[in-house]
């Protein structure tokens, strides 16, 4: 079942559409990137999914019932541009977005504690935000998303202003929050990430949905049955069945990217090889979804 | 509802814990402490007593000018040339020279030398003392006696009082001014300072970027009503604290030092009265005369205060400082919500602080004049002006129907600017980077969100 069901949204500004029927279904239990470069309409759906603001036109789902404020308190969400209240000690601001999040107090109270034993952050429990640093600032703000445990995260470039070691602190709470059972979108521009944490993708481009479903599947709907291979000898490839794309050669070693045509299989590129080269490596170039991103992104340009 | 009040704690106890709200809220009694020991401690070392030298070479004044506590004089005798030579040396404040051809029925050519130009007190209690012994010796000159005259004096002040449907009533102009100003510049205030405040928080979160964590979790509504009934909370807190503090303070500054307080308004305006009938207070009787009629002026007003409608002007004033507040504080939030940082405030506030500025200014001049008149009647039903100006009018007496209609009134306009508000502020606080005009806000009126 899946925890979001994004139908048919459309949103207006004065002048230009933000969002043109947008749809797609987030399943529970994954993460979700949600992709699309600046100013595609990533914001403006967060927001009609976080209640900030309504859809024109379409519905939106929350595990199976109409979005309505009662879903806030199953909804955390980090922003893109990150902020806390400047003059406010760290505790206390954890307690207040705890409790507007609709926790008690003593459930806050324990709930900021399990979270600052985990971070290791006792000391900072009665510092003014001001005085953290951008990281640490960061890092408190990352608690206040998920400290009311909720079943849907948002996280908007989560990745931005940490250093590489706080970075995958955060991505290993990403992952222990979803093996909890919490589904996490993942909003970006940023393709290293997606790759490595997302299990599914939608591609927003200029208001519009150009591409959704799992990564493998879209990987594998984009892959091209080309294969490198690296290996010693003098390669000369004259069979109808296989395309040399690329080929390199330098003291003795070869690479070459070869397509396979005529629906041939890996297997037979390999027989083909075997009786002229030496092989080192041979492997599948798959796309990455970046080169997918600025694939589809040029042509919902160009169309 | 359990949100707003969560918002309302944050807004609360974020300000009457900063340090500029308990100095603040500390620091106005003891200033106020200090304009009254000051005075009364300037009194005391200003009371050095003058000399004046006088040569009277018309032997009109010789022995008639009385000494006083801190005026001396020091008759001299010779040349008016040596007479200046003597002075020279001396640290004396000031020589008066009566010429041989004085004559008390044609008073001039007195000249006052000094060495530094005499100051115009010293000038003004030379005058007097002159004038009285020219006309003591006019009255021995036309055979009558200074203390007939005295006698003819009529002594005459107004007791002013309200017929009403309630019956007779004392009322004392001043005592209803005085009233009702105070409590017109108090609601003044206190929208100024607050309504700035809800701004600049608005202005916080928005910088912050904090809105948008926030708005994820309560209604922007919420967040804007959390935000102006928490100020008027920390507001409220801070006046009672001033009441309460002042009350201490004045106490323990009257019992410990024995200072009197420096005269009330009421006190100035009645020594100001006498100084206008011309009363001379240079001599001890008159002296006394004058403090009697000073209290009798001061306990007239006492009763006067006493007889003020107490619970409905203090009725009146809560509702009118409240309802004042609410009125433009959600329009300050409003601002606030439009723009980026604070000077790109200033377009905004012009029309807000325009209709305030005026009520204040002509709560004190026309009103006061004529608080039953058109200009007042009207500036008291429209909302914008009304919780100011109201205010000026209410220690007069206004008939019941116009308080209940200014109040409807205001209720009314406190929900339509509120709406205004949360319109402007739901579009604004997710806004950056765009300066906004007018026509831009009128366009958020109407934006479904």
């Amino acid at each position: 079942m899946s925890i979001l069901k994004i139908d048919g949204v459309t949103k207006r500004y004065s002048n230009h559409t933000a969002l043109d029927n947008v749809s797609f279904e987030i399943p529970t239990g994954c993460i979700f990137g949600l992709l699309g470069p600046n100013g595609a309409g990533k914001t403006s759906l967060i927001r009609i999914i976080t209640q900030i603001t309504g859809a024109d036109s379409g519905e939106v789902y929350f595990k199976g019932e109409r979005l309505k404020p009662a879903h806030i308190k199953d909804i955390g969400y980090l922003p893109e541009e990150r902020g806390l209240y400047k003059k406010m000690k760290v505790g206390e601001q954890l307690l207040y977005l705890a409790q507007l999040k609709g926790l008690s107090k003593d459930e806050a109270k324990t709930r900021i504690k399990e979270w600052i034993d985990r971070f290791e952050i006792k000391e900072w429990m009665g510092k003014q935000i001001e005085d953290l640093s951008k990281g640490m600032q960061q890092k408190v703000q990352f608690i206040a998303t998920v400290m009311h445990e909720p079943a849907l995260i948002i996280l908007d470039e989560p990745f931005s202003g940490f250093d590489p070691i706080n970075a995958n602190l955060i991505k290993d709470e990403i992952l222990r929050l979803r093996e909890r059972g919490a589904t996490i979108i993942f909003s970006t521009h940023r393709m290293e990430s997606v790759e490595e944490l997302c299990d599914y993708i939608a591609l927003i481009n200029r208001s519009r949905k150009v591409l959704d479903g799992p990564v493998k599947e879209v990987k594998d709907a984009y892959k091209t049955d080309t294969y490198q291979i690296i290996g010693n000898g003098h390669l000369l490839v004259t069979s109808p069945d296989f395309e040399v794309l690329e080929q390199h050669e330098s003291h003795g070693i070869f690479r070459a990217n070869i397509k396979l045509l005529n629906n041939t299989k890996p297997n037979d590129l390999l027989a083909y090889l075997i009786p002229r080269v030496e092989i080192h490596s041979f492997i599948e170039l798959v796309p990455s979804i970046n080169d997918i991103f600025i694939r589809k992104v040029k042509e919902t340009h160009h169309a | 509802m359990h949100k707003i009040w969560l918002i309302i704690q944050r807004e609360y106890l974020t300000r009457v814990r900063k340090k500029s709200f308990i100095i603040m809220t500390l620091l106005t009694p003891l200033l106020l402490a200090a304009f009254m020991i000051v005075p009364a401690w300037l009194v005391t070392i200003s009371d050095s007593a003058e000399t004046v030298m006088v040569l009277d070479e018309s032997g009109l004044f010789a022995d008639k000018l009385e000494d006083k506590k801190d005026l001396k004089f020091l008759p001299l005798a010779g040349t008016l040339d040596q007479a200046k030579t003597v002075y020279r040396e001396t640290d004396n404040t000031a020589l008066l020279y009566i010429p041989r051809d004085f004559s008390i029925s044609e008073p001039e050519k007195v000249v006052i030398y000094s060495k530094k130009s005499a100051s115009l007190q010293t000038k003004v209690r030379l005058e007097n003392a002159l004038e009285k012994e020219v006309e003591n010796q006019r009255f021995i000159a036309s055979g009558m006696e200074r203390e007939t005259l005295e006698k003819i004096k009529a002594d005459i002040s107004l007791t002013t009082i309200n017929l009403s449907d309630e019956g007779e009533r004392d009322s004392s102009v001043v005592a209803n001014s005085i009233a009702g100003v105070a409590g017109a510049v108090i609601i003044y205030f206190f929208i100024f300072m607050y309504g700035v405040q809800i701004m600049r928080g608005v202005i916080e979160e928005k910088t912050n970027r904090i809105i948008e964590v926030i708005i994820s979790s309560v209604k922007p509504f919420q967040l804007m009503m959390g935000k102006v009934v928490g100020i008027a909370a920390v507001g409220l807190t801070q006046f009672l604290l001033w009441i309460v503090l002042s009350l201490i303070v004045v106490g323990g500054v009257q019992s410990a030092f024995g200072v009197k307080p420096p005269p009330t308004p009421l006190e100035q305006m009645a020594s100001g009265r006498e100084a206008a009938l011309g009363e001379e207070v240079d001599d001890a009787d008159a002296q006394a005369q004058e403090e009697d009629r000073a209290a009798k002026v001061v306990s007239e007003s006492m009763a006067a205060i006493s007889n003020l409608n107490f619970p409905l002007i203090l009725g009146s004033f809560l509702f009118y400082f409240l309802g004042g507040y609410l009125l433009y504080g959600s329009l300050f939030g409003a601002i606030g919500a439009a723009v980026d940082n604070e000077t790109d405030t200033q377009q905004f506030m012009f029309p807000i602080t325009i209709p305030l500025i005026i009520s204040f200014i002509m709560s004190y001049t026309l009103v006061l004049k004529n608080p039953d008149g058109p200009v007042a009647f009207w500036m008291s039903i429209i909302p914008l002006t009304s919780p100011i100006v109201m205010m000026v009018r209410v220690p007069f007496g206004v008939p019941a129907w116009e308080l209940l209609l200014s109040m409807a009134l205001l209720v009314l306009g406190f929900v339509f600017t509120t709406w205004i508000a949360a319109r402007i502020y739901r579009i604004g606080i997710l806004m950056y980077g765009k300066k906004i005009n007018y026509k831009e806000l009128s366009k958020w009126l109407f934006y479904r969100v």
